[in-house]
């Protein structure tokens, strides 16, 4: 049923590839996986590696921080080239210097392993951004 | 479907509380069934909404311990709710889907929590479970993170510099701190000015601590019944005229959440319902979890146009005399925020502003409102319209 898995997107994720779908009925790339396409819920999908650039549209500086992670840091929305918006961490910002001049950044997409969080079912993966 | 009434409300004071999640709900239920002339022996379900029991107090599954405590008949049904900040409301909406269907005629519904008890870190983690816990909660992403985004967004696409945008922000806070100062059930009854919203601590880039609702225990009950059985029993029944609900997935898959598509169309669902609109509604209580969150939820609902919600602040139009009043009980910013029962804290206050009964606080003539609640990032979106 799945084209493309959490644990699959994760793995590869660590190797810096960013994976994604491509819907055959309309085209447009959902990301991170679901089981169908974010555009049109068709379940014809492809499995693509995406390019992992894309520029920031929103961020935070998180300073208060849930039990087991360390504030501050950049937490940010990114806009891919493919069109989908990704969730992760900008890490090459001091938090301290970052400002709403962030927004419109472009960024490419690497990864970053978070096993500090109880409750989640496993280490995490999370799309680590670096601004250029 | 029947038209359903609101017979009894029953509230807790919000804040920290040494009470048990079963001695918290228990309070307020008893309230809302003393208000409601109808006899515990009548109640035929118990809905009850409570997030984070499992966490705060090690209590899963407390429905039946709730219906117990009650003394309620062993046949009486009672089932817990979940929907994060909204978990009360989504409650309440299917307990009136029940009286509504006519399957059940008097119905218990209601929430509860405690937070406090949990400290800042385990509570913003918990809070957190509300995100996509897959994709989005290894971000370290927080509540007032998402809504920190929502406000650096809204800057950029609305082109309003950052310091005017806090500054309405912080007006935001101040006047639900004033309406809160005047609820004697309210976690903050003082009043605040925009310094003091400006000069306290960062949470998380651009909100500071007074831009944030606070970590708060407490309980809110309603009782639901029938129109014929609501006018034998009490004198100022306050009907559910139109109920919505929205859902949708993580925040990045929402994209530009500026427009909240789940609380446009449950809003939409309950305007429907009722054969009402936004120029209707004479009083709302709305989820202004974070100051930007009013600001954005005020226009989803249609009181102002996308990008125009924050000039109200200026010119006064939600405050209490307002063209709409929003949040006169102090709102989730002053009133306090214990997430599972917020929901139906919010119709407690829409149904005290139907009857009258609000005093310092009272919106004058109020005939319609609304109640407005998002759980997690914009998830689960319930709105009920309320009337008389």
């Amino acid at each position: 049923m799945y084209k493309l898995n959490y644990s699959q997107y994760f793995e590869a994720l660590k190797e810096d590839k960013l994976l994604g779908l491509k819907c055959s009925d309309c085209g447009s790339y959902t990301t991170p996986p679901k089981v169908c396409c974010e555009n049109c819920a068709g379940m014809n999908l492809e499995m693509v590696q995406l390019s992992g650039k894309g520029e920031i549209k929103t961020y935070t500086v998180t300073r208060v921080a849930p039990q087991g992670l360390k504030a501050p840091y950049i937490v940010a929305l990114v806009e891919l080239q493919e069109g989908p918006w990704l969730m992760g961490n900008v890490v090459n910002v001091d938090p301290d210097e970052a400002t709403i001049e962030l927004i419109g950044k472009e960024v490419i997409v690497r990864h970053k392993v978070v096993t500090e969080l109880d409750y989640t079912g496993g280490e995490g993966v999370v799309p680590a951004f670096y601004v250029q | 479907m029947r038209k359903v009434a609101i017979a009894g409300v029953g509230m807790t004071k919000f804040g920290a509380s040494e009470k048990s999640l079963v001695e918290l709900f228990t309070e307020a239920a008893l309230e809302a069934i003393n208000d409601s002339g109808i006899k515990p022996g009548n109640v035929q379900a118990l809905f009850v909404g409570n997030c984070l029991g499992d966490f705060s107090e090690g209590q899963a599954n407390i429905g039946g311990f709730l219906a117990s405590e009650l003394g309620l008949p062993p046949g009486v049904p009672a089932t817990r709710f979940e929907g994060a900040c909204a978990t009360a409301s989504v409650a309440v909406r299917d307990a009136f889907m029940w009286v509504a269907s006519g399957f059940y005629d008097v119905v218990l519904v209601g929430g509860v929590e405690k937070i406090l008890n949990m400290g800042t870190p385990m509570a913003t983690r918990t809070f957190a479970m509300a995100s996509d816990s897959k994709y989005e909660v290894f971000s370290g992403l927080t509540f007032p993170g998402v809504f920190a985004m929502l406000a650096h967004m809204y800057s950029v696409k609305y082109n309003i510099p950052l310091p005017k945008l806090k500054e309405r922000m912080a007006r935001v806070a101040v006047k639900n701190h004033a309406n809160g100062a005047k609820n004697p059930l309210a976690q903050f009854q003082k009043e605040i000015d925009v310094d003091t919203v400006l000069n306290s601590a960062m949470i998380s880039d651009p909100l500071q601590l007074y831009d944030c609702c606070p970590f708060s225990d407490g309980a809110a009950a309603v009782v639901l019944t029938t129109e014929e059985i609501a006018k034998k029993v009490i004198d100022k029944p306050v009907y559910i005229l139109g109920t919505g609900q929205g859902s949708a997935g993580a925040l990045g898959r929402q994209k530009d959440y500026t427009v909240m598509q789940s609380r446009i169309a449950s809003a939409r669902q309950a305007y429907d319902m009722a054969g009402l609109g936004p120029e209707d509604i004479d009083v709302c209580e709305l989820h202004d979890c974070f100051t930007i969150a009013e600001i954005v939820a005020s226009e989803c609902l249609g009181f102002f146009e996308f990008g125009k919600g924050s000039d109200a602040l200026e010119t006064g139009e939600t405050e209490i005399g307002g063209k709409i009043p929003i949040n006169p009980s102090g709102g989730l910013k002053a009133k306090g925020h214990p997430i599972g029962a917020t929901g139906a804290a919010q119709v407690y206050e829409i149904v005290k502003q139907l009857r009258g009964e609000c005093k310092d606080r009272q919106v004058e003539g109020a005939k319609i409102g609304m109640t407005d609640t998002l759980g997690g990032d914009a998830g689960t979106i319930v709105n009920l319209i309320l009337g008389i």
